[in-house]
């Protein structure tokens, strides 16, 4: 037995497949682990954007006195607005009623005339000769002043998911460069998004591990079904071997495929969890395991070592697990992988027919594709949308392929090369 | 011979394969009768139906027609049971050492269900060792050397010796080995034989040796049955038949034993009779 997992991953063609799956794998276990976002979560307004970084531009930006937005020319016209000749000299008349000496006054020098007014300037000073509505004018003159040369950056916020009130996470200094970590909403779309704006990526993962799923409840249930079927027919023989081979003979003159398309059509949109359309495959698929491991125990019930199985008493029960099932364990094995691989093309062609699990649970392989036909991703050109799942959907079939002819090399002498 | 026990008869024994136009009588209507102690050979080419017999014998698969009376009783294997309890008395050995043994089991494995069939289940370990030592020393194999080895990791020989000391142990009224020597080769051939005897000669056992060697039949047969089509055309003891065969079957049978016999005389028995 370890002699031969040894020979199996010697060979090259199954070491190979088994590399290509277990990536696939280990990115379907450990990808949510890291982007933990909900794959169907839309998260873009709008549809079929191209890969690459976005940051949203809903994001709130608030700064803790007066918003200015400081571009370089922009605040030169600014301040012009606010601080015109005549106020200028309006601020040098009311400092020299302070006591500022005139000379010290430059109403050319903003940033000077602008620190003597706010040092000087105290709306509650009661400055003789002053009339009322003079005293208006310089507390109005004060507050538009107010911020005109803020050197004062942006801040960044983003919304408590508790609280639901905006706090704040980054600033944003004048000329600076902002890291793009202390951004709140940027996201990396590595295969941008589909027809409803949901990440790709991030949904090709979940479907990939979905896919295997229905692929691994459709192989067991179309394994299991094939190798009891199979052993019975083929250890029991006589009339229970013409009853099941009758079966069989059926299930194999109506394509498989077909009769899947009409039990999904009648089982209905609402009830096609992905669970159920497995099922439904697993259902449909097991012909040809009953077909091979029935001829391959009738071989095998021939052979003495059954004989002297029995002869040493052992039950039905005993000698078909003990004396049949280790010998064709192998090819079992074999028939299971290639199970697995044809249920995620089942489920794939399906839901292309449309007739895949609903759409609002978990995305699929073949939803996606769907979805990518759909909304016409192959004639607008939006590659992202449907090429990785090809690619993906190939990758998991032609592996298991590579596994399964590189452990047939193994166990089946005769095609080694 | 009239005064020992009848251990299995036959009457009328037929087995038919398949129906209608695919129809084929492998055996067709024998009749023996075996007494303990004896060896019996049934002698036949290749496709005379000697498997089918031997399997209807020992209850693998049913007759067409035809008695069984083992112990002058009339066999009875209905359940599963009654097949066990048949099974403690009649036991086997094949043709084909390689495919006599399950290979994913250890040897120990074999004798440990051989033992727990003769009701040994509940022994100390230590003491079944000690069974299983004396059932290797008797085919001149050591216990210690095979235990926890794989039946492919020895040789054909060895094989079948190992299904010998099975017997051994098991030690049933009726042995039936079904072509023993002749996958093996000439040398361990003659081996097989001399512990076949020495079987018989110790717990005495019906052996019933089956072989499309007439030149080995001769050598450790006391009755001899000459089977051609499913029928036995010619029967006797071992000296009747092979040095005064009446049917040209036998003779064309002793005609074809290979040049090694000559030295057991059988050609020129063979010459002189024609
Ligand atoms: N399970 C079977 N089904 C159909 N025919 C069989 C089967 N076993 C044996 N036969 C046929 O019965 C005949 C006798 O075979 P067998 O008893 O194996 O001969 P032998 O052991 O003398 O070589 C052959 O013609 C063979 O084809
Ligand atoms: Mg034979």
């Amino acid at each position: 037995m370890k002699h031969t997992l040894q020979q199996i991953f010697h060979s090259s063609k199954f070491l190979t497949g088994f590399v290509i799956f277990m990536s696939i794998l280990l990115v379907t276990i450990f990808y949510p682990l890291f982007v933990p976002n909900p794959p169907l979560e839309i998260i873009a307004q709008g549809s079929f954007f191209p890969p690459g970084t976005y940051v949203s531009n809903y994001d709130a930006v608030f700064s803790s006195t007066a918003y200015t937005l400081n571009l370089p020319d922009a605040s030169a016209k600014r301040i012009a607005a606010k601080l015109g000749n005549k106020e200028r000299s309006d601020i040098k008349d009311y400092l020299i009623k302070v006591g500022v000496p005139a000379d010290q006054i430059d109403t050319t020098n903003t940033t000077q005339l602008l620190d003597q007014w706010t040092k000087n300037y105290d709306p509650k000073a009661n400055i003789p000769g002053m009339i009322f509505s003079q005293q208006r004018y310089y507390q109005r003159l004060d507050k538009s002043l107010a911020g005109l040369l803020s050197s004062e950056g942006l801040i960044i916020a983003a919304k408590n998911v508790d609280t639901g009130a905006l706090e704040q996470v980054g600033m944003i200094n004048q000329n600076d460069y902002v890291n793009i970590k202390e951004v709140a909403s940027v996201r990396t779309l590595p295969l941008g998004t589909d027809n409803f704006g949901r990440d790709v990526l991030t949904e090709l993962v979940k479907a990939t591990s979905v896919s295997l799923e229905i692929g691994l409840i459709a192989g067991t249930i179309a394994t299991l079904i094939g190798l009891i079927l199979g052993l019975l027919a083929g250890y029991i023989g006589g009339a229970v071997d013409d009853v099941i081979m009758f079966i069989t003979n059926l299930f194999t003159v109506i394509p498989s495929f077909v009769l899947l398309i009409l039990i999904s059509y009648s089982v209905g949109q609402e009830h096609r969890g992905a669970v159920m359309v497995a099922t439904v495959i697993g259902f449909t698929s097991w012909v040809w395991t009953t077909r091979s491991v029935r001829s391959q125990v009738i071989s095998l019930r021939n052979r003495d070592h059954v004989n002297l199985s029995k002869l040493s008493g052992h039950s039905l029960v005993y000698i078909i697990t003990h004396d049949i099932l280790p010998y064709i364990a192998s090819y079992v094995v074999m028939a299971f992988i290639l199970q697995i691989s044809s249920a995620i093309l089942a489920e794939a062609s399906l839901s292309i027919l449309g007739l895949g699990p609903k759409t609002s649970e978990v995305p699929t392989l073949g939803l996606m594709m769907n979805w990518a036909m759909i909304y016409q991703a192959q004639i607008l050109g939006k590659w992202w949308a449907y090429f990785p799942v090809l690619l993906v959907i190939a990758l998991i079939t032609f592996s298991m392929n590579l596994m399964n002819t590189g452990m047939d090399q193994v166990f089946n002498p005769a095609l080694r090369d | 011979m009239a005064e020992k026990k009848s251990c299995l008869k036959g009457v009328g024994l037929t087995k038919v394969f398949g129906l209608g136009r695919n129809k084929n009588t492998a055996v067709d209507h024998v009749d023996f009768d075996f007494s303990e102690g004896e060896i019996v050979s049934i002698v036949g080419e290749s496709g005379s139906g000697k498997t089918t017999l031997a399997k209807m014998l020992l209850g693998l698969i049913s007759t067409t027609e035809g008695e069984i009376y083992f112990q002058g009783k009339k066999r009875d294997i209905r359940s599963q049971r009654a097949k066990k309890e048949y099974w403690t008395n009649i036991q086997a050995i094949f043709q084909d050492p390689f495919s006599s043994y399950n290979i994913f089991n250890k040897i120990d494995s074999l004798f440990l269900d051989c033992i727990n069939m003769r009701g040994g289940k509940n022994l100390p370990y230590e003491k079944k060792v000690e069974m299983m030592t004396e059932a290797c020393s008797f085919v001149n194999l050591k216990f210690a050397e095979l235990t926890n080895k794989y039946p492919f990791e020895l040789s054909g020989g060895q094989m079948q010796r190992l299904m010998i000391a099975r017997i051994f142990l098991l030690k049933p009224k009726i042995l039936l080995a079904d072509e023993p020597t002749s996958m093996i080769d000439a040398c361990s051939r003659a081996t097989i034989l001399d512990m076949l005897l020495k079987l018989r000669n110790d717990t005495g056992m019906t052996i019933i040796f089956i072989t499309h060697d007439i030149g080995l039949a001769y050598f450790v047969s006391d009755k001899v049955f000459i089977m051609e089509h499913g029928k036995f055309v010619e029967s006797g003891t071992a000296d009747e038949v092979i040095l005064r065969p009446k049917e040209a079957y036998t003779k064309r049978l002793l005609n074809d034993v290979p040049k090694i016999h000559e030295e057991w005389d059988l050609s020129t028995v063979d010459i002189k009779n024609q």
